[in-house]
């Protein structure tokens, strides 16, 4: 059962989107977040969505793994949602014991929930499309100007990238170790919070052991090859803009204007 | 569920990784130099006396006691040779060979590596390009997510030009023979498959010499051939330095010279001929023959008429036919 989490939630097939370069992604992500915040009114809602659907066809990802990390936050959602109707003051449309819902808690509620709605798929759309791979490489040239900071932006993604590599591996051994300890009579499936609790010591304790041991052993193996950090180090498949990269470039700018313009002028 | 899921053992891995940075760094003595001139000519790896120990502490730090891992070590490797070392369990081994590319430092004594003294901090990277190393897990060591960027990861450390690395990549691993499996996710291979990455991956920074800690050590028997094949096409064929630990006198038989570790010293060296020979001696240091030896060992003792020191199937096939022929000849 445990095995069968996948990696990321990347979708392998082939589209316009997948072929994009992973920094163009992450900065057309960033970018489509700003301009859900910037958005007033109903034409700017449309403008928006219209985008994203557009996106979503030229994705070729089905729909419903779009909709799939909406799950994840529908609780956040609906508390948005009721919270916004209910407590927003304005021009009282029907009353619910000491409650109002108003004209005013209707329209911000629903911006509301929109909005997010948009962002996690918006979101969601860039990890679909892109490689684990190839988003630690973007999110490490997009993020290079904070090395001035002092940030370690390479380690962050050489973490990143490992911890990738290490998830099959670790799920395979927690396997084995509930295995292991399910053979001992650990209790994994009791109605009580506290024996649940209890039996997962025995699961976690080997788990860390070995995650340490192994953590060693692979810096150990790093050095040997080599490995000396970010400095003057090169890459088998660096990241290289190509014509639709920059055109994708010019319909993003486009877009932002567009946005940007709606909202001085209505 | 599933998200949250991946995201805490990312975190996890996070700590653990910047926990080992932390404390993993290597405590330089200031011990002078040798001058590493008079014995640059010389061979690929030379050691003089080496020594280290592992300091035992309490949990205050205090100094509990000394383990002398490896105990005044003299050998040298030469270009081209197939080596194997051999040794019971805590032997020395593997501390031995971490500091044939650096990972480790002698606290006396001096280790050469083509000409450089190890402790030369300037020459840390072409040291442990010149002699790669392998290890024991296979899953430890792999790095990318897909074998050909693993493979490609010494290479982009040393910050070979992307046209190279390509090149390289390929080429090495055309000669373990896993060209098609580039594409794979190495965590989908076999042990045997993910050894022969690993090797690959060595490969590819171009060394003279590859060490290999118990390589074989957690395969299975099919898996062990395919490694110690790949092993021995390299030494033959490129040329390439071997440096063998293991624990299977089988996988010995091959090699130019066989080193026995005990207790940290060298107490045997010689010929796979010369040391299986002494059976007894072997058995001493907790060690066995291989099993052909063994049988021939034991067939002689009994009185069957063999010669010391058979080490392959045939070899014993072929002394026997001629041991049965002989006897059946003076009988008529
Ligand atoms: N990190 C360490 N800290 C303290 N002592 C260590 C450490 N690593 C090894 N030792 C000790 O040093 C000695 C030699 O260990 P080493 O790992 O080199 O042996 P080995 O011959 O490789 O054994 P094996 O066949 O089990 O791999 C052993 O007594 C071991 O307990
Ligand atoms: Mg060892």
């Amino acid at each position: 059962m445990i095995r069968d989490i996948t990696l990321g939630q990347y979708y392998q097939t082939e589209s316009v989107l997948h072929g994009l370069d992973p920094r163009l992604k992450i900065i057309g992500t960033f970018l489509y977040i700003i301009s859900l915040f910037l958005v007033r009114d109903i034409f700017g809602y449309a403008v928006a969505g219209i985008f994203l659907a557009v996106l979503i066809v030229l994705s070729h990802v089905p729909f419903k793994f779009m909709v799939r990390g909406l799950k994840g936050i529908l609780v956040l959602l609906i508390f948005t949602g009721v919270v916004n109707v209910f407590l927003t003051p304005g021009e009282v449309l029907v009353s619910v014991w000491k409650f109002n819902i108003t004209r005013e808690g209707l329209k911000v509620g629903s911006r509301m929930v929109i909005r997010l709605v948009f962002l996690v798929i918006g979101s969601s759309l860039m990890t679909l499309t892109t490689t684990p791979n190839r988003l630690t490489d973007g999110l490490e040239r997009v993020l290079k100007p904070l090395k001035r900071l002092k940030l370690p932006v390479h380690e962050m993604a050489m973490i990143m990238s490992i911890a990738l590599g290490f998830i099959p591996i670790l799920i395979e051994e927690l396997d084995k170790i509930m295995k292991a300890q399910s053979a001992r009579g650990a209790d994994f499936e009791s109605k009580k919070l506290s024996a649940r609790i209890k039996s997962m010591v025995p699961i976690l304790v080997p788990l860390f052991v070995s995650a340490f041991r192994r953590a060693g052993d692979l810096a150990t193996a790093m050095e040997a090859r080599c490995y000396h950090g970010g400095e003057g180090r090169t890459k088998l498949k660096p990241l290289r803009y190509r014509r639709a990269d920059y055109i994708a470039y010019l319909v993003l700018i486009l877009y932002f204007i567009l946005i940007i313009a709606e909202g001085i002028i209505f | 569920m599933k998200e949250t899921g991946d995201r805490r053992q990312g975190t996890v891995l996070c700590l653990l990784f910047v926990y080992h940075k932390k404390y993993s760094f290597k405590e330089t003595e200031n011990r002078p130099l040798s001058p590493h001139l008079i014995l640059k000519s010389m061979s690929l790896i030379k050691t003089d006396k080496v020594s280290y120990e592992y300091i035992r502490r309490d949990k205050d730090g205090a100094v509990e006691g000394i383990n002398k891992a490896v105990d005044e070590i003299d050998l040298s490797v030469e270009k081209g040779d197939f080596i194997a070392i051999l040794g019971a369990n805590g032997s020395g081994k593997s501390t031995l060979a971490k500091h044939f590319n650096a990972l480790l430092y002698p606290v006396g004594g001096t280790v050469f590596v083509g000409g450089m003294d190890t402790r030369d901090e300037e020459h840390l990277w072409d040291i442990r390009q010149t002699t790669g190393m392998v290890f024991q897990n296979p899953d430890n060591q792999i790095i990318g997510t897909v074998v050909e960027e693993d493979v490609a990861f010494g290479p982009e450390n040393m910050g070979v030009k992307s046209r190279d690395i390509w090149e390289r990549v390929i080429r090495s691993l055309k000669s373990v023979d896993m060209f098609e499996y580039r594409k794979h996710s190495p965590s989908r291979l076999s042990g045997g498959q993910k050894q022969r990455v690993a090797i690959a991956g060595v490969l590819a920074m171009q060394p003279e010499c590859i060490v290999l800690d118990e390589p074989t050590a957690m395969l299975d028997p099919m898996g062990r051939k395919e490694v110690i094949a790949s092993i021995r096409e390299l030494n033959k064929t490129f040329g390439i330095t071997i440096i063998l630990i293991t624990h299977y006198m089988e996988e010995a038989v091959h090699a130019d010279k066989v080193y026995i570790m005990d207790k940290g010293r060298i107490v045997m060296q010689g010929t796979p001929k010369q040391i299986f020979t002494n059976v007894e001696e072997l058995r001493g240091v907790g060690l066995s023959v291989p099993k052909v030896t063994e049988l021939a060992f034991e067939l002689r003792r009994r009185g069957v008429d063999l010669p010391e020191g058979i080490l392959t199937e045939t070899e014993l096939a072929n002394e026997l036919c001629r041991t049965l022929s002989e006897a059946k000849h003076r009988k008529f």
